[in-house]
């Protein structure tokens, strides 16, 4: 499965510790949530970056007191429709200042690019090679939006108190987004 | 009016280029019907029992003649001369290609109308009270706030893939004419003891298999914490809603299972943490959207000129119209005039293009550009000088458009049924049609009073059945339609679900038995200012199941 990070396809550098399997030294891993929470204290002491992945039913509140030692934390989408991770990925984002990697994992498809990285995710791995491929269209589809969010665009409202709009917007591109 | 700039319209263009293309990765194959759907169900776009459905959003409401001539165009060209408005403010065409589906959005679009968020799982169209800016018991405009909902909601980040849909609507008059009590969140702007405006925040109301009327979680909530509020409640859905069951996935469920009051807790302990955030609303952006709405420049005008007593006087069918579609306007001088979109026999909601051209025309010449659309499916002109009264009268009797049967019996609330949708169990169209037909008579009809008919297809209720003051729902047994009968339900500030009077009854015997339920009526009422409601309120259903069983 292709994994984009900020706009590129990349290797995924992190390997699946699958249950209690023994996490290798040195190497950056991804554990299941209940193993984390077992041994959080050891898992984030180790010098290799360390992820879980998360379920979308629980409270990401559980996890601040690791927030800052933790590299990864994976969101998960069962199907298109399920949209609990969006709420999860704000509020790790903007409640718990959570600055470390956010990654949508599950179905994740074209048509949800956009709304992935405006929530705060900065990975996502991809289900079809050529929605991956076409990730910087993607999300370069619209270049006004009437929120605040993680993508760090001024929403139209505030635009139009800057005064933005008369004489030709500055429209934001594709590749601006995708950075 | 509200002004779309070049943001608003940049954002619109830009939908139409991405719909444009999924619809091409349809075609191609690259996408499956099932990753399809989801897709075209964010525009607007269903597939029903003969062809691909396409529903527009009228933001509260509202439309101007250049819009309305567009939906004219689009109902020539790419449909079968018609469009058919909802109850949700929305317009719907039910015969739309969908080679040419992105065309037809690409037209709407020039004039800034878009079917995003008309279905699916989101925020859907925020409506109001069709008269807004023009009613003379309202607090003030409450599109105002319906834009900053709107604009707030379109596109968000967190809140496109909820556990359902989600329907919002505001009210700002004493007399809630936008049904805000049967919505997931209704608001409700008033003034407090200290004088100053807020919104009562209502939750959980809905129909469909589950009916509630949705409980008030906060009485007041300032203005500034609109978003944040609103973002809390969504959040809390997002997060708790079911999903495991889409019967049991509309917010009132959740709020009906936690209970309004644990509900309000939860939503509470969100809102204090994100209120004094990016969510607190700048005066600053309210006061730039309110500036953005255009008012009429209206004349300075007497009410009832001499004009209108004379032809009132000496013209017995513009009397009984203005005396039925025509209200009070907040302006000395003006009027809000209804335009019946319930023509005897006809299909409730339906316009033809011709008829909408020529309301375009009208609301050019009478009512600044300005049209409107309620909930009960008629259209409205809100802003006419009571001098062109007369003049407007002739003009829209000549396009069918002046049925003296706004609020009446034969001025029903109907889903399209089983003619359209392919969900529906039963016929809704017919049914209407038939009952329109038995209360053709005129002075019947206006002696009768306030009478509202609600009619649904199936248990989704999009005709409304339960807030009916009679409201029908078709269902099926055995392959054969059968109509459940209630009574005494209603949709305003007094909002209630009506009563089961018996048995579901046969396709053939829906007209016989309103006409009994009319008949009871007419007989128990106290005197001809009791109207059906109150008759029902007083005598309960009793009287009227015996009435209706007594020979069945």
């Amino acid at each position: 499965m292709p994994l984009v990070k900020r706009g590129r396809v990349i290797e995924d550098p992190y390997l699946r510790v699958v249950d209690d399997a023994p996490v290798p030294d040195g190497a950056a891993v991804i554990v299941p949530a209940a193993r984390f929470l077992a041994d959080a204290a050891e898992l984030t002491r180790r010098s290799a970056p360390t992820g879980l992945i998360w379920p979308n039913d629980r409270k990401v509140a559980e996890l601040a007191p690791w927030l800052d030692r933790l590299a990864l934390i994976a969101m998960t989408f069962p199907n298109f429709r399920d949209g609990r991770a969006y709420t999860q990925a704000r509020q790790l984002r903007e409640r718990h200042g959570f600055r470390g990697e956010l990654r949508a994992t599950g179905e994740i498809l074209r048509d949800q690019f956009l709304f992935l990285t405006r929530a705060g995710f900065d990975s996502l791995e991809v289900k079809k090679a050529a929605d991956a491929a076409a990730f910087a269209e993607a999300v370069g589809r619209y270049s006004v939006f009437y929120q605040q969010s993680a993508n760090g665009f001024a929403p139209v409202q505030r635009r139009r108190l800057l005064g933005a709009v008369a004489g030709g917007a500055r429209v934001a591109t594709g590749a601006e987004m995708a950075r | 009016m509200y002004l779309y700039d070049e943001l608003d319209r940049t954002l619109v263009t830009e939908r139409v280029a991405e719909f444009r293309d999924q619809v091409a990765r349809r075609l191609s194959g690259e996408l499956t019907e099932e990753e399809f759907r989801p897709l075209r169900l964010m525009n607007g776009v269903y597939l029903q029992l003969h062809a691909y459905m396409l529903r527009i959003a009228i933001p509260y409401g509202t439309l101007s003649s250049a819009q309305v001539r567009m939906l004219a165009q689009v109902a020539r060209r790419y449909d079968r001369n018609f469009g058919h408005f909802t109850t949700r403010q929305n317009i719907q065409f039910h015969w739309i290609k969908l080679e040419e589906l992105p065309q037809a959005m690409a037209d709407l679009a020039s004039v800034g109308l878009h079917g995003m968020q008309t279905s699916g799982n989101c925020v859907r169209n925020i409506t109001t009270d069709q008269w807004a800016g023009a009613a003379p018991d309202e607090i003030e405009d409450p599109r105002i706030w319906a834009e900053v909902l709107r604009q707030h909601l379109t596109m968000h980040p967190e809140f496109s893939f909820l556990p359902r849909k989600f329907k919002i609507a505001l009210t700002a008059a004493a007399h809630d004419r936008a049904a805000v009590k049967v919505h997931d969140i209704g608001l409700r702007l008033h003034r407090n003891g200290a004088g100053e405006t807020g919104f009562e925040v209502l939750v959980g109301g809905g129909l469909g298999r589950t009916p509630f009327i949705a409980k008030t979680i906060k009485p007041f909530l300032a203005k500034r914490d609109l978003l944040s509020y609103v973002e809390a409640i969504l959040r809390v859905y997002n997060s708790y809603g079911r999903r495991d069951n889409i019967y049991k996935a509309r917010i009132k469920i959740l709020v009906h299972e936690l209970g309004a009051e644990a509900f309000a807790k939860e939503v509470e302990a969100e809102w204090r943490q994100i209120k004094d955030g990016p969510l607190a609303l700048d005066p600053a952006v309210v006061a730039d959207i309110a500036a953005r709405f255009r008012y009429p420049a209206y004349e300075r005008l007497d009410d009832s000129p001499p004009a209108l007593a004379a032809a009132r006087g000496s013209d017995r069918l513009f009397a009984a119209w203005l005396a039925n579609s025509v209200a009070n306007h907040k302006a000395d001088g003006y009027a809000i005039v209804t335009l019946s979109l319930k023509p005897e026999a006809g299909t409730p909601g339906d316009a033809t293009a011709e008829q909408m051209d020529a309301i375009a025309e009208l609301a050019d010449r009478y009512s600044f550009g300005e049209i409107r659309v309620g909930h009960e499916q008629n259209l409205v002109l809100p802003h006419v000088a009571q001098r062109d009264l007369p003049r407007l009268w002739r003009a829209l009797d000549a396009n069918g458009l002046a049925t003296p049967n706004v609020g009446l019996v034969s001025d029903i609330i109907s889903c399209p049924g089983l003619d359209y949708c392919s969900l529906a169990n039963t016929r809704s169209i017919p049914v209407a049609q038939e009952i329109s037909r038995r209360f053709h008579d005129r002075d019947l009809a206006r002696d009768l009073g306030p009478l509202h008919i609600n009619i649904s297809g199936c248990i989704n209720a999009c005709g409304h059945h339960h807030v009916g003051n009679i409201g029908i729902l078709g269902v099926e047994k055995n392959n054969e339609e059968f109509y459940q009968i209630t009574i005494g339900g209603r949709a305003d500030e007094a909002a209630a679900l009506g009563t089961l009077i018996g048995p579901a009854v046969r396709y053939a015997d829906v007209a016989d038995v309103v006409e009994d339920i009319v008949a009871a009526y007419l007989e128990l009422r106290e005197d001809s200012r009791e109207t059906f409601l109150q008759t029902v309120d007083r005598t309960g259903i009793e009287p009227f199941r015996e009435r209706v069983y007594a020979t069945r």
